[in-house]
């Protein structure tokens, strides 16, 4: 598709991708190395900080006594639900536009997820005893308690994670042979691990994308359910905003829509920094865009019906939450949240909006700020205002919070970058399958069938 | 016995219908706000007995006192109408408590003495039992707590002195319990009588508004005094099916 108006070329793409492997600038390492630095100095050393002296580092009270640590974990399993679930339903509907970018989008699910689950133990006052939360067969013949929503929880990110690894790993042999077949030394014997013996006949291609298809089946419902049980864990409590049933919907959409502002963050680095320039297109923030903008008007929806049941119930506990969310001590934050997410996506709307790079790049970074806040507010108005107005208060996020809140992203960072140097970030024989057949000419150096065909 | 029979077993017994409501005791709690003066003696005696650590000036600004029962002050009206209630808040000790479903490690659990218990040891501090509690009694030890010398001889031995990360709340003082249960096994009794056994708040309070017993014994003075009609319980539209029922305060005018 767009390949073709690029005059690329099957060898062109295998060495562009190649090269992104294999050529390393200094670039690369001052990015790594602040990534890495940052990850270290703002995450890990404020995290030990808070092992040794108790959670007492963050500024949580009662009867705030959940914060920006869960805000975050909500935050990053929603970023990485696009990745995955958006790459299976775009394979599915057939979506040529997909190939060029579903690589960096389920890479972005792997690393969110860990970072996820990192938040979980940042956010447990007894991270050492974390395993407990895990069924397995010990002498008290100790299980966890099977009712909790937060071991749905455990189990759903544990089942997505795998999912997706194996999914990413799976569309990736052909591409690790197709590096194994271009590399030497070190890199050769790790790509000929990774490629499983791969060597492109009729059959492996077959079996391929037969379990390609299957999986992505099977993960479409699991993404779904896994938002949905992360919804639970505030919806099956009685707090007056929380208990609402249209919890889990709302967490999806929020997920997804998060996570799809998510990718074009990421597609947008990737394109200017990888030169990737003929691979992800204006088609492909247009496409984005419209997604986009689709996904902001069901998340407005929802909200605006999430309110109208608060109002109508005409409970004093649900009016008090209502009303302290929309012009209490975290109103600003909540009108920030509507700008961002609400607004500022109508500008999709316009083509031209959508074909822009930086506008798009913007936009996409401003919604995923207001996708936080809404995790945030999610967690302090609903604890502020419970049912007790003597328990009623307010919590504030403390330095240390705010430190590993910057230092998440800079953990991700880090991990995407290790990530682009190991995985070819964009498909190899998914981006040919959308070109024409080659006629050999006289630059282009004649191509191996293994690597070369497409499925 | 295999571990498949012993699965089969526990299966079977746990397959009959309501065997969680069938309790050996079911420990209840009264409390007459007519009575109440709000003195503040019960936390006082709370403190004493279960080792609740004093948080200090700076922690106690940031909300972080732990404080097992608590006297919640209301005004009502404007300046000079103006009524002040009163009424202690503690643990109910619901039996059907939102905060034992939703342990992942089942840290909290209720016992067959109709107890919510909490298991300090297995607690790994998820804090999400705090957030589903509606009467907002649980607390956490955001830090390690001390007590300097000699405050730290004042420790109760019976109870633990929890560590950083763990969530705490009201026990109805269940060491007491336990020792009066032991005592009554010593004496050849089956049972533990009326009145043998009283937590600390019940103890200290001056005008004995807080009345303490085993609900399933009809003829003690918490059962009855479950019966009066001034007899409510807070957040009942809630379901929990607390434990601890209050009496409500009669005003002269009405």
């Amino acid at each position: 598709m767009q390949a073709e108006t690029n005059d690329l070329q099957y060898a062109d793409v295998n060495n562009d991708i190649v090269r992104s492997i294999v050529e390393t600038g200094p670039r690369y390492y001052v990015a790594l190395g602040i990534a890495g630095g940052v990850a270290l100095l703002c995450f890990f050393f404020p995290w030990f900080y808070q092992l040794y002296f108790g959670i007492g580092a963050a500024g949580l009270n009662h009867p705030g006594v959940w914060g920006t640590y869960l805000a975050s974990f909500i935050f990053w399993i929603g970023l990485s639900h696009s990745g995955t679930l958006l790459s299976c339903v775009l394979h599915l509907t057939n979506s040529s536009w997909r190939k060029a970018m579903y690589r960096s989008a389920e890479a972005m699910t792997l690393f969110s997820l860990m970072v996820a689950a990192t938040f979980v133990m940042v956010h447990v006052g007894r991270p050492w005893f974390i395993h407990w939360a895990l069924p397995y067969a010990n002498q008290m013949e100790m299980w966890p308690n099977f009712r909790s929503p937060l071991l749905f929880d455990v189990m759903a990110i544990a089942t997505y994670l795998t999912g997706s690894s194996i999914f990413i790993y799976m569309g990736s042999i052909p591409d690790f042979a197709a590096v194994r077949d271009r590399t030497t030394g070190w890199r050769n014997t790790m790509y000929t691990l990774l490629s499983l013996g791969w060597r492109g006949t009729d059959r492996e291609w077959h079996r391929l994308h037969w379990a390609y298809t299957f999986l992505a089946v099977l993960i479409i419902p699991l993404a779904v359910s896994v938002h949905s049980i992360v919804s639970w864990d505030f919806a099956m409590s009685l707090v007056p905003a929380l208990h609402q049933t249209i919890f889990a919907p709302y967490f999806v959409v929020g997920a997804i829509y998060s996570g799809t502002a998510g990718i074009v963050t990421v597609m947008f680095v990737l394109r200017r920094y990888m030169n990737f320039e003929q691979y992800i297109t204006k088609v492909h923030f247009d496409n984005l865009g419209k997604l986009l903008l689709l996904l902001s008007l069901i998340w407005t929806y929802i909200n605006m019906v999430e309110l109208f049941t608060a109002w109508y119930s005409d409970t004093s506990t649900e009016h008090e939450a209502l009303s302290y969310k929309l012009f209490g001590y975290y109103a600003w934050l909540y009108w920030e949240m509507i700008a961002f997410c609400a607004v500022a996506p109508l500008l999709c709307i316009s083509g031209r909006f959508r074909t822009s790079m930086v506008p798009m790049l913007i936009l996409s970074i401003a919604i995923n700020i207001g996708m936080y806040t809404e995790r945030f507010l999610i967690v302090g108005t609903s604890l502020s205002r419970q049912y007790l107005p003597d328990s009623w208060g307010v919590y504030v996020p403390s330095l240390v919070e705010m430190s590993i809140i910057l230092g998440s992203f800079a953990l991700f960072t880090t991990l995407f970058l290790i990530f682009v140097k190991i995985f070819p970030s964009v498909s190899i024989y998914e981006v040919k399958e959308t070109m024409d057949t080659p006629t050999v000419t006289s630059n282009a150096e004649p191509i191996a069938p293994p690597e070369g065909s497409p499925a | 016995m295999s571990i498949f029979e012993r699965f089969t077993e526990g299966w079977k017994k746990y397959r009959k219908p309501g065997y969680y409501r069938e309790f050996d005791y079911h420990w209840a709690m009264t409390i007459d706000l007519d009575k109440c003066t709000g003195c503040e003696a019960c936390v006082t005696a709370c403190k004493a007995e279960n080792n609740l650590p004093i948080v200090g000036e700076e922690e106690f600004a940031k909300g972080r006192e732990v404080q097992w029962i608590r006297i919640e002050r209301y005004w009502e009206g404007e300046y000079p109408n103006v009524k002040l209630g009163f009424i202690p808040m503690l643990c109910q000790h619901c039996d059907a408590a939102p905060c034992e479903t939703l342990c992942p490690v089942s840290a909290t659990y209720h016992n067959q003495d109709g107890l919510n218990t909490q298991i300090y040891n297995r607690c790994i501090g998820t804090r999400s039992c705090a957030v589903y509690c509606p009467f907002e009694v649980r607390y956490f030890n955001f830090n390690d707590h001390h007590w300097d010398s000699p405050l730290d001889q004042q420790l109760n031995p019976d109870v633990t002195v929890r560590e950083k990360g763990v969530m705490e709340k009201c026990t109805f003082c269940i060491q007491r319990i336990r020792q009066a249960k032991d005592d009554a096994k010593d004496d050849g009794r089956r049972r533990v009588r009326d009145g043998e056994v009283q937590p600390a708040c019940v103890q200290s309070c001056p005008s004995n508004a807080l009345v303490f017993g085993d609900r399933k014994d009809p003829d003690s003075q918490v059962a009855k005094s479950m019966k009066d009609p001034r007899a409510y319980r807070v957040l009942e539209e809630l379901n929990t099916d607390p434990s601890v029922v209050y009496l409500k305060k009669v005003d002269a005018k009405g």
